[in-house]
C-alpha cells in the first residue's frame, strides 16, 4: 500500500510557499489566484552516491562529474540557463556534448513557457539514454526556492533562482564530500552555470559561481563532429556529402570519400581532417575552399614506421611531440606538392552516419610490453592491467588501444578486438580483447583471421537450417509424378549432357549445379538447353535455411576452403545434377536458328537426368576427336558452333572491351567459352521474363560504365610514358584502343594495362530493377543491356531470387509476398552485394596468404632468394609500386633515405649518380612501367612475426643500399 | 503560449510540489464561533470553509418536525471573494443546493438522529475560499462542527478528493488539479470502514475507479487521524481550562482512543 501522508507547510513560510493575488485579463476582469506550494528537503541532487540526498530512484549523474574539460580538471557538471536550450538545442542534442547536466525546473518551465516544440525536444533530451541530464525541482527544494520581489522581472527572478540552484549545488557537493583525515582531500567537482547572458554571468562571478558562455566552453572542448540535425540539414542543402570513407593503402593519414558531387573521390588529408574515420564508414564530409585543395601524396607514409615508438599509455594530455612533428611534416609534404600538381577536392569529415565497426583481427606488438624479454621475471607486472596497441592485419585500419590484464599472453597471437569508441582527443580508438584465433603465421588462424576480417560467417549450420532439408536426407529422390503430384510439367529432355563442374576445387568438386542439351529440331532449328539444378524447391522464402543463405549471400571460395551458402547436402547431392540420377532442374530452353538467332525461349520446371559429366578438358578432347560421331560428342559440336556464332553476335552489338583480368594462368578452352556463352544466354533471357513479369522488384545485374575521370591518370601515363592513348569515349574505343597498347618487346605489356583499366572501372552489382532507372540497367563488361544471375543458385543467393521471380513468371508457383516489396527486395540485395564483394577480397586475400607461403617455401627450397622481373605500376617520392606478373603479386619497395628526385608530372623517380647504390655515375631513372627486377622474400616481422612480402629492387638499382 | 501547468511531471511532483499521494497541509480550528454550538474553520490547501452548527434545537417550522428524529438542515453559502472570479451565488443556485443535499445524506446515517425527536440540527456551511476539494473540506468541516457541538455521531466522517492523471492516481486534488483530471470524492468512517459517499462528476474509466476508491479510503483514516488529534486537543485544552480534569494533553483519555 502506498504512503499517504499530510504534507504540512509552516505558516512561518508563508511568504515562499502561498500566493495569493489579483490578477485583472484583458477584459478588465479581475480574478484571484491563489497558489501554494510545498517546498520540500527531499528533492533529489541527482549525483551518485550522494552522501545526503536519496537519488536511488533513476539514473544519475556520475560522481566525479565530467573531467574530460581542460578548465575544469577536477570534474564539472553543466548547469544550462534557459537561453542555452531556446537557442543551442542542437548542441545539447549532440551526442557529443558528454558532459552530465542539471537541468533546473525553473529552466524547464521557462522553455516550456516560451516554446513547446523546444519543450518536447527538452524532454526527449532528458530521456535520451546516451546522455547525462538530472532535473532538479529547484522551486520544490526549500534551499533553492525563491520568490520574486518588488521591481524584479520574471526573466530576472529566473536567473536568480537559477544562479542559487548553482550556488547551491556546490555547497552540496562540498558538503557531502567532506575532508576525511588520512586520506587525499576528495575532488569537488563545480558546477558551472551555462549561460550567454554577460550580466547574468557577472552576477554570478561576483557571488563566487562558475560561469561560462557556451562559446568559451565549446572552443575548449576538442574537435568533434557535428549534430545530427546540421547533418541533415547540410545534406539535404548540398553543402555536406555522404559517403563511404576509404583509407590509402599507402598512406594512413589520407584517405578519399567519393561523392556524387564530384567527379574525382573527395580527399582528406591529415588526421584532423580524417576525423577518426575508420575504413569503411558511412560519413559526412565537408569539402573545402579550393584554396585549401590539396593532392595524394606520393609519398608512403607506413603507420607501422611513423607510429613505431608511440606508447599506448601516453596521449591525451601530454601529446607526443615528436609524433606529430612527423605527421605535420607528411602532411606538409603532400601540401608542399599541391603547388605543382593539379588539385582535387579536399575535404574533411564532419559527422559519421554509419561505423563499419567490426571485430578487427590483429596482433599484438611484442615491445609494447614493457617487461617481456628473456631476462626479465614476467610474474609481478604481467597481471598488472596493461594498455596495448593492438595492430589490424590490415593497413588501412589503425592500431587500437586496449586494455588488457593478459598481455603476454597474447603477443604472437592473432586476436580478435572489438572497437568500443574513438574520443576526440585519442590519436588512436578504443578497444577491446575478444578473442584470441590462434598463433600468429599458424594456417588455421590466419583462415579464421581472414575470414573475420571479410565478415564471412563460418560457423556450422545449426539444426533450425538443417531441419528445412528433406528427412530423406542422402537417399532423397524425385518423387513420382502422379495426379496430385503436379510439381513438374516436366517434360523429358532428352539428349542432356554436359556438365562441367564450375568450382575451383577442382578434383573434389561434387556440386555440377548446370547443364546443357542440343539437338535439332525437324524445322532446321536448333533446340538448346540450360538446366540448372531446381534450388529454389529445397529453400522456401521465410524459412530458417532462407534466411541464412540470405545473410551469407554467397559461398565463399579460399585457397584451401570453401564455406558454403546452403547446407552441403543440398550442393553436394540434392542439387546437384548428376549422371544418370533424377533431378529437378529449371531449364531454359530456346528455339535458336543455325545462325544462332533465337526463335523463342521457355522456362521450365523439369526433372532431368543427366547422360554424362564432362570436366571442359574431355569435353574439348571429345569435340576435337574426329573419331567420335556419339550423340553427346555431335551434340557438344552443335553447342560449340552455336557458342561462337552467339559469341561473335554479342561481340558485333555492343564492341565490348570484355576485360579479363585474371590472375590465374588458367587456360581458356573452347568448352569454357561454350558453357560462357550459354550461362550468359541464360541469365539474359531471364533477366528479360522476370523483368517483364516484375517490373518493380526483379533481381537483377549490371555494370555500369566507369566514369571517363577514373581513366586520366591512366591515360595520362600511358601518354606520357608510351606516347600512347587511350580512348575511354566508348567501351568499344576502349576495347579497340587496349588492343592497341602493345609493346613488342613485351608481352605481358598489354595485360599489365588491362589490369590497370580494370581497376578504373566500377564493380557490377545486384540491384532491383524498381528503384534504378531503366537507361541504368546495362551491363559494361558484358555488354548486355539487361542481366542476372541465374545459373548458380547453389553458390549465390540472388540466383535463387531470380529463380523464385521466374517460377512465379511462368506460373508456376505464386510470389512470396516478399518479393513484392521493393524495400525488402533492395535490402536483401545490399547485403547480398556486400557478402560478394568481401568474398571476392577474402579469396584474394586467401591467394596472397598462400602465394606467400608458396614464395617462402620456394626460397627455402632454392636456398636463395626469390627474383622475379615485376613492372612499376606506381611511383612515389620514396618508394614503387611493382606488380610482379608472373606470381600476380603486387608490392611496395621503400627507399629509405630521402635522396630521389621525384617528378609527379612524369611519374618518375631518379636516383642520383651520386649515390652509392648506383653502379657507375649516370643518374638512374626509374619511370611507371619500367621493367625491373625486384628481390621477394616473406620477410618475417621481428616484433609481430607477422609474414609479410618484402621487396626489394635488384635491377636497375639495388635499393637495399638506398 | 503552454503555460498550462503539468499535472505530474517527470520528477513525480504535481504542480504544487507535493507528490501523488500526499495529501495537502491542514489546520483546524475548533474555536467558539460566534453564539454557534459548535463551529469548526477547516482549510485543505488553500481551501477554506466555517462550518456552524446550531442545535439540536426546536425545529422552526412545523412542517419539517419528525417525530421519531431529528431533522438535519444544511445550508451552504459561498462567499463571492472566495472564488477566482468574484460571482455572488444565491441561495437558490442549483450547484449550492445540491451539495448543501450531499452534506445531508452524507451525515443522516451518521449522526444519532433519533436520540432527539421532534427537533432540528441545523449546519450553515460558509466558504471562505475556494482552491479545489471543497466538497472534502464542508465534510471534514462539518464532522468537526457536529463533533465540536457534542451531537452524538455514530463515527467521523473524513472525506477526501482522489484523481486520475492518465495512470497515476493522485490525493486531494487542487483546483488546477480538478479542472484538468477526473476526480472522485469518497467520504468514509474510518472506524467502520463504512463509506457514506461517493460522488463524481466527470467520467473516470471503469478500471481506475477501483484503484482510486480504495486510496481515497486509505487517505481517509489518514484524515481522521488529524482530525481525531484536533478534536482531542481541543477537548483537553477545554477539560484543562475547566480545571477538573487530567492534565491538558494527557494521553489517558480512554474514551477518545476508542475512535
Amino acid at each position: 500500500m502506498v504512503d499517504i501522508t499530510i504534507r504540512k507547510r509552516p505558516r512561518t513560510e508563508a511568504v515562499v510557499t502561498q500566493r495569493k493575488f489579483f490578477k485583472k485579463t484583458a477584459r478588465g476582469k479581475v480574478i484571484k489566484v491563489l497558489r501554494e506550494r510545498y517546498l520540500r528537503d527531499d528533492v533529489g541532487c541527482g549525483i551518485q552516491n550522494c552522501s545526503s540526498c536519496d537519488n536511488s530512484t533513476a539514473d544519475t549523474l556520475p560522481f566525479a562529474g565530467d573531467t574530460q574539460h581542460k578548465s575544469f580538471p577536477d570534474g564539472h557538471f553543466v548547469l544550462p540557463d534557459t537561453n542555452v536550450f531556446l537557442s543551442q538545442m542542437d548542441l545539447m542534442e549532440s551526442a557529443l556534448f558528454k558532459p552530465p547536466i542539471i537541468l533546473l525546473q525553473t529552466v524547464m518551465e521557462e522553455v516550456r513557457h516560451r516554446s513547446i516544440p523546444l519543450y518536447n525536444r527538452l524532454k526527449a533530451l532528458v530521456r535520451m539514454d546516451d546522455k547525462r541530464v538530472w532535473v532538479f525541482y529547484n522551486e520544490y527544494r526549500s534551499e533553492t526556492a525563491i520568490i520574486r520581489e518588488d521591481n524584479e522581472s520574471p526573466n530576472d527572478r529566473n536567473d536568480r533562482g537559477i544562479r542559487k540552484a548553482t550556488e547551491w549545488y556546490n555547497t552540496h557537493i562540498g558538503l557531502s564530500r567532506p575532508v576525511i583525515r588520512g586520506q587525499p582531500k576528495p575532488k569537488i567537482p563545480t558546477v558551472v552555470l551555462m549561460t550567454e547572458d554577460a550580466a547574468n554571468r557577472k552576477k554570478a562571478e561576483e557571488s563566487g559561481i562558475a560561469a561560462t558562455s557556451i562559446r568559451k566552453y565549446i572552443s575548449s572542448l576538442p574537435e568533434s563532429y557535428l549534430s545530427e540535425s546540421i547533418l541533415q540539414a547540410g545534406l539535404s542543402t548540398g553543402k555536406l556529402h555522404k559517403g563511404h570513407f576509404n583509407a590509402s593503402t599507402y598512406n594512413y593519414l589520407q584517405g578519399s570519400v567519393s561523392v556524387p558531387g564530384y567527379p574525382k573521390p573527395v580527399l582528406l588529408i591529415g588526421r584532423e581532417n580524417l576525423n577518426r574515420a575508420v575504413q569503411g564508414d558511412m560519413v559526412v564530409i565537408e569539402v573545402l575552399d579550393e584554396a585549401k585543395w590539396g593532392v595524394e601524396g606520393d609519398e608512403v607514409v607506413d603507420q607501422e614506421a611513423t607510429l613505431k615508438n608511440d606508447d599506448a599509455d601516453s596521449d591525451e594530455d601530454e601529446e607526443n611531440d615528436d609524433v606529430i612533428r612527423q605527421e605535420a611534416k607528411a602532411v606538409r609534404a603532400s601540401e608542399a606538392m599541391a603547388q605543382q600538381k593539379e588539385k582535387q577536392p579536399t575535404g574533411r569529415v564532419v559527422g559519421i552516419v554509419k561505423r563499419n565497426w567490426r571485430p578487427i583481427v590483429c596482433h599484438v606488438d611484442a615491445t609494447a610490453l614493457p617487461s617481456t624479454g628473456p631476462s626479465s621475471s614476467t610474474s609481478a607486472s604481467t597481471l598488472s592491467t596493461q594498455t596495448l596497441l593492438a595492430h589490424p592485419t590490415s593497413t588501412l585500419l589503425p592500431r587500437i588501444r586496449i586494455r588488457t590484464r593478459q598481455g603476454p599472453a597474447l603477443v604472437n597471437k592473432k586476436i580478435l578486438v572489438a572497437i568500443d569508441a574513438w574520443n576526440s582527443t585519442s590519436r588512436y580508438p578504443d578497444g577491446h580483447f575478444v578473442r584470441v584465433l590462434g598463433d600468429v603465421g599458424g594456417e588455421d588462424a590466419e583462415r579464421e583471421g581472414l575470414m573475420l576480417e571479410f565478415g564471412i560467417s563460418y560457423g556450422a549450420f545449426g539444426s533450425a537450417i538443417l531441419g528445412c532439408l528433406p528427412p530423406e536426407g542422402d537417399s532423397w529422390v524425385v518423387p513420382p509424378k502422379s495426379d496430385d503430384n503436379v510439381y513438374r510439367s516436366a517434360e523429358s529432355v532428352p539428349a542432356l549432357f554436359l556438365s562441367p563442374p564450375t568450382n575451383l576445387l577442382g578434383a573434389d568438386c561434387q556440386d555440377i549445379d548446370d547443364a546443357l542439351h542440343a539437338r535439332p529440331l525437324p524445322n532446321g532449328n536448333i533446340e538448346a538447353g540450360v538446366h540448372i539444378a531446381d534450388v529454389s524447391n529445397f529453400v522456401h522464402a521465410d524459412t530458417p535455411m532462407d534466411t541464412e543463405a540470405a545473410a551469407r549471400g554467397t559461398t565463399v571460395y579460399l585457397v584451401d576452403k570453401r564455406i558454403d551458402m546452403l547446407p552441403a547436402l543440398l550442393g553436394t547431392n540434392l542439387c546437384s545434377l548428376r549422371p544418370n540420377v533424377e533431378r529437378l532442374a529449371f531449364s531454359a530452353i530456346w528455339e535458336l536458328t543455325p545462325e544462332a538467332e533465337i526463335v523463342n525461349v521457355r522456362f521450365t520446371k523439369s526433372v532431368i537426368r543427366s547422360k554424362a559429366a564432362f570436366t571442359y578438358e574431355e569435353a574439348q578432347l571429345r569435340k576435337d576427336d574426329p573419331n567420335r560421331q556419339d550423340e553427346l560428342t555431335t551434340a557438344i559440336r552443335l553447342l560449340n558452333t552455336l557458342a561462337q556464332k552467339l559469341k561473335a553476335a554479342r561481340m558485333a552489338a555492343a564492341q565490348s572491351p570484355a576485360i579479363r583480368s585474371t590472375w590465374s594462368r588458367k587456360e581458356m578452352r573452347e568448352t569454357n567459352s561454350l558453357v560462357e556463352e550459354f550461362m550468359l544466354l541464360a541469365n539474359i533471357s531471364v533477366a528479360r521474363k522476370i523483368w517483364e513479369a516484375f517490373p518493380a522488384t526483379a533481381v537483377l545485374r549490371r555494370h555500369l560504365p566507369p566514369p571517363r575521370t577514373n581513366f586520366d591518370k591512366l591515360k595520362d601515363i600511358l601518354q606520357k610514358r608510351k606516347g600512347m592513348t587511350l580512348d575511354v569515349s566508348s567501351s568499344g574505343a576502349l576495347a579497340d584502343s587496349l588492343d592497341k597498347c602493345i609493346d613488342a618487346n613485351e608481352p605481358a605489356f598489354n595485360t599489365l594495362v588491362r589490369i590497370m583499366a580494370t581497376r578504373c572501372m566500377l564493380s557490377a552489382e545486384y540491384f532491383c530493377s524498381g528503384s534504378v532507372g531503366r537507361d541504368t540497367f546495362g551491363h559494361y563488361g558484358l555488354a548486355s543491356s539487361i542481366y542476372t544471375h541465374f545459373t548458380s543458385p547453389i553458390r549465390r543467393y540472388a540466383d535463387v531470387l531470380a529463380h523464385r521471380q521466374l517460377s512465379a513468371a511462368i506460373g508456376y508457383s505464386p510470389l512470396h509476398a516478399s518479393l513484392h516489396s521493393k524495400p525488402h527486395v533492395e535490402r536483401i540485395l545490399e547485403v547480398v552485394n556486400r557478402r560478394h564483394r568481401m568474398a571476392q577480397m577474402a579469396g584474394r586475400a586467401s591467394v596472397e596468404y598462400y602465394v606467400g607461403l608458396a614464395l617462402k617455401g620456394r626460397g627455402e627450397r632454392e636456398g636463395r632468394q626469390v627474383t622475379e622481373e615485376a613492372f612499376v605500376i606506381r611511383t612515389f617520392r620514396n618508394g614503387l609500386g611493382v606488380f610482379v606478373s608472373k606470381l600476380g603479386i603486387e608490392g611496395m619497395v621503400m627507399f629509405k633515405r630521402d635522396i630521389t628526385q621525384f617528378d609527379a608530372d612524369n611519374y618518375t623517380v631518379t636516383i642520383p649518380g651520386t649515390s652509392t647504390a648506383v653502379p657507375g655515375n649516370d643518374d638512374v631513372m626509374i619511370s611507371v612501367f619500367d621493367k625491373v627486377v625486384v628481390n621477394i622474400e616473406v620477410e618475417k616481422d621481428k616484433n609481430t612475426q607477422k609474414g609479410k612480402v618484402k621487396m626489394t629492387l635488384v635491377h636497375p638499382i639495388d635499393s637495399r643500399a638506398l | 503560449m503552454g503555460s498550462r501547468v503539468e499535472i505530474l511531471n517527470d520528477g513525480g511532483f504535481r504542480s504544487d510540489g507535493r507528490r501523488q499521494y500526499e495529501l495537502r497541509d491542514m489546520t483546524i480550528d475548533l474555536s467558539q464561533q460566534g453564539v454557534a454550538d459548535g463551529s469548526a474553520i477547516i482549510t485543505h490547501g488553500l481551501t477554506q470553509v466555517l462550518v456552524s452548527v446550531f442545535g439540536p434545537r426546536e425545529a422552526k417550522m412545523r412542517s419539517q418536525t419528525m417525530h421519531d428524529r431529528a431533522n438535519i438542515n444544511v445550508e451552504v453559502s459561498v462567499a463571492a471573494f472566495s472564488t477566482g472570479e468574484r460571482r455572488k451565488r444565491s441561495r437558490g443556485d442549483k450547484r449550492i443546493l445540491e451539495m448543501a443535499a450531499t452534506i445531508k445524506s452524507t451525515f443522516e446515517p451518521v449522526v444519532q438522529t433519533s436520540l432527539y425527536p421532534r427537533s432540528q440540527i441545523d449546519i450553515f456551511v460558509q466558504v471562505l475560499q475556494q482552491d479545489g476539494g471543497l466538497l472534502q473540506a464542508c465534510i471534514n468541516g462539518t464532522t468537526l462542527a457536529l463533533a465540536n457541538a457534542g451531537i452524538p455521531l455514530l463515527d467521523f466522517v473524513c472525506a477526501v478528493t482522489g484523481g486520475v492523471h492518465s495512470t497515476s492516481p493522485m490525493l486531494d486534488l487542487t483546483l488546477l488539479e480538478e479542472n484538468d483530471i477526473p476526480h472522485v470524492t469518497v467520504a468514509v468512517m474510518p472506524k467502520t470502514g463504512k463509506v457514506t459517499l461517493v460522488t463524481m462528476e466527470t467520467r473516470l474509466h471503469v478500471e481506475r475507479f477501483e484503484e482510486i476508491f480504495r486510496l481515497a479510503g486509505e487517505a481517509g483514516k489518514v484524515i481522521h487521524a488529524e482530525i481525531k488529534g484536533a478534536v482531542r486537543e481541543r477537548t483537553s485544552r477545554l477539560v484543562g481550562a475547566m480545571g477538573s480534569g487530567p492534565r491538558a494533553g494527557g494521553g489517558e483519555d480512554d474514551a477518545m482512543d476508542e475512535y
